[in-house]
């Protein structure tokens, strides 16, 4: 793992279609570990594209070209000997739409290792203090230590999507990738998800897509702008915010557009 | 102000509709009427039912001892059944999910349409190709006197389940959200492992339809098995033996049992019998589906 202050994700003139559609232009980003980075801009801007590329899940989709290259603990990740599965171990990612699978919440905690694990299988002693290591460290054990075995589409959304990010945990992860991970969620539940991130922060690096502007100012101490597949600013929140380099930028925060 | 005739005529198209609706069950209910109808004379009247149940000896036209036991009808309908659902259930699962998770655009397509049209194909010309290519195979293959058994009606069948059970699993996989997929393909699983410990469970009751209802195929056919099954009434204990299955023989003594006669009546008890077999999988397959909703 990267001391603090290093980089963990740096992107080089990278570029990506869809199809004929560039949805990246020439995106030099360096993340640094240990920070939340928050990603702005107007929908369609490509924010989300370029955290889908961090674990390489938008290639799911088929017709997507990329050139360029991003580097993960020092490692191009489109490199031909890259493994996904070991890239997508080392960069967990959550969702806009909490999306724990359909097994009790015991197993949703354990699936990362099971996966990553010759046999699957592990002592239960062992799988029991991970299982409450990692919802202690979400703050849900208190809540959810007398149902481990329920459902955990049943829970409540703020439980599910807290859930979804314990699960990464005990695969202890390099970069946590979140896609609007509170736009399905109420202000309180939003405002919980908020602090387990910047509590969580020290160990890992946050990279976080948001619509809204204000979560950015709050939980990150990077921002990155982009507009039409660009980045146009990088650089600490607060000047972001105060002392925007760019024309384009203070148009966007003041909310002339987008 | 519309005209009057336009409420009036959306009034009967409503009507015309609701009735088309309804008419379905209309149609199962007269068919179980009509084929209760047909037995039930018999059914209450000298009907043994132990003897029908327990009995092997099916002797419909003896002049001196009439005997009516289906149970080695029973036994050629199950072991044919069997037989072809181990066939065709680890083959029509394995193509849904091929179809629905490995496969993708043209592929996908080219694939459906040729299952499609194998679910197309007649079951007289399946029985035919049970005659003329399984027969002299199977005899080749496994030196056995006759190739008209329980293998060949069994792989028939097979084939012909093959096509409802890749639809309908495909469709159950289908049904299965996305986000399931992402969220276990962003932890690093690989795509079986995303099959078999995500989708498996997720669809396992739409899976299960999908069984039930080959099941329900299997059982109900009628033409393809009288033809390849070789026609003797009698309990297997090979699959190199022939049988005689129990749509097999009212197709096959229907047309010269006298109407009304106690022959006659006893093959339509059979046909409830048969009713109630697959009316009670169809139930079964149903209540499957239900059960991922319920959830």
């Amino acid at each position: 793992m990267s001391a603090p202050g290093e980089f963990s994700v740096t992107t080089r003139q990278l570029n990506l279609w869809y199809g004929r559609f560039q949805a990246l232009k020439e995106v030099s980003v360096s993340i640094r570990h240990g920070l939340v980075t928050s990603l702005i801009g107007p929908s369609g801007c490509g924010k989300t594209t370029l955290l889908r590329c961090f674990n390489r899940v938008n290639e799911r989709y088929g017709n997507v070209t990329t050139t360029g290259e991003i580097k993960i603990l020092g490692k191009n990740i489109y490199d031909a000997d890259v493994s996904l599965i070991e890239l997508r171990k080392c960069v967990g990612m959550v969702f806009q739409r909490p999306n724990p699978l359909p097994i009790s919440v015991y197993e949703n905690v354990l699936f990362g290792l099971r996966i990553h694990h010759e046999s699957g299988s592990f002592p239960k002693a062992q799988a029991d203090a991970i299982v409450e290591q990692a919802l202690r460290e979400v703050n849900l054990w208190e809540d959810l230590k007398d149902q481990l075995q329920a459902r955990a589409t049943t829970l409540q959304l703020e439980q599910q999507q807290k859930l979804c990010i314990a699960r990464l945990l005990p695969l202890k992860p390099e970069v946590i990738l979140m896609d609007e991970p509170c736009s399905a969620l109420d202000a309180k539940a939003t405002h919980r998800i908020e602090e387990l991130v910047m509590g969580l922060q020290e160990r890992y690096t946050f990279v976080v897509v948001t619509h809204n502007m204000a979560q950015a100012r709050r939980i990150s101490q990077e921002c990155i702008f982009m507009l039409l597949g660009e980045v146009i600013e990088h650089s600490a929140t607060k000047d972001l915010f105060l002392h925007p380099r760019q024309e384009r930028t203070s148009e966007y925060i003041e909310g002339r557009y987008g | 102000m519309r005209p009057r005739w336009e409420t009036a005529l959306e009034w009967a198209i409503e009507w015309i509709i609701r009735l088309c609706g309804v008419s379905a069950i209309l149609f199962v209910l007269g068919i179980f009427f009509f084929v209760f109808r047909e037995g039930s004379g018999y059914l209450f009247h000298g009907f043994n039912p132990v003897q029908f149940f327990t009995s092997i000896e099916w002797y419909p036209t003896s002049q001196s001892n009439v005997r009516y036991g289906v149970l080695a009808l029973i036994a050629g309908t199950a072991s044919v059944t069997l037989l072809a659902m181990a066939i065709a259930v680890p083959f029509g699962l394995g193509a849904a999910i091929f179809i629905s998770e490995f496969c993708t655009g043209k592929w996908r397509e080219s694939i459906k349409v040729v299952i499609e049209l194998l679910a197309a194909i007649p079951s007289v010309v399946w029985g035919f190709i049970g005659l003329t290519v399984m027969n002299p195979l199977i005899i080749k293959i496994f030196n056995a006197p006759i190739g008209l058994n329980v293998l060949n009606g069994g792989i028939i069948l097979a084939l012909m389940s093959v096509p409802i059970i890749v639809s309908i699993g495909e469709d159950a996989l289908k049904a299965v959200p996305d986000s399931y997929r992402e969220a276990a393909l962003a932890l690093g699983a690989t795509r079986w492992q995303l099959v078999y410990r995500v989708l498996l469970p997720a669809a396992k009751n739409g899976l299960l339809a999908a069984v039930l209802l080959g099941v329900g195929r299997a059982v109900g056919e009628t033409m393809a098995v009288l033809m390849a099954t070789g026609h003797a009434i009698k309990i297997p204990t090979s699959p190199l033996d022939s049988v005689r299955t129990l749509t097999a023989t009212i197709a096959a003594e229907l047309g010269e049992a006298p109407v009304h006669s106690q022959h006659y009546q006893v093959l339509f008890i059979i046909g409830i019998l048969l009713f109630i077999i697959t009316f009670a999988v169809n139930l079964l397959a149903d209540l499957a589906v239900k059960g991922i909703k319920g959830k």
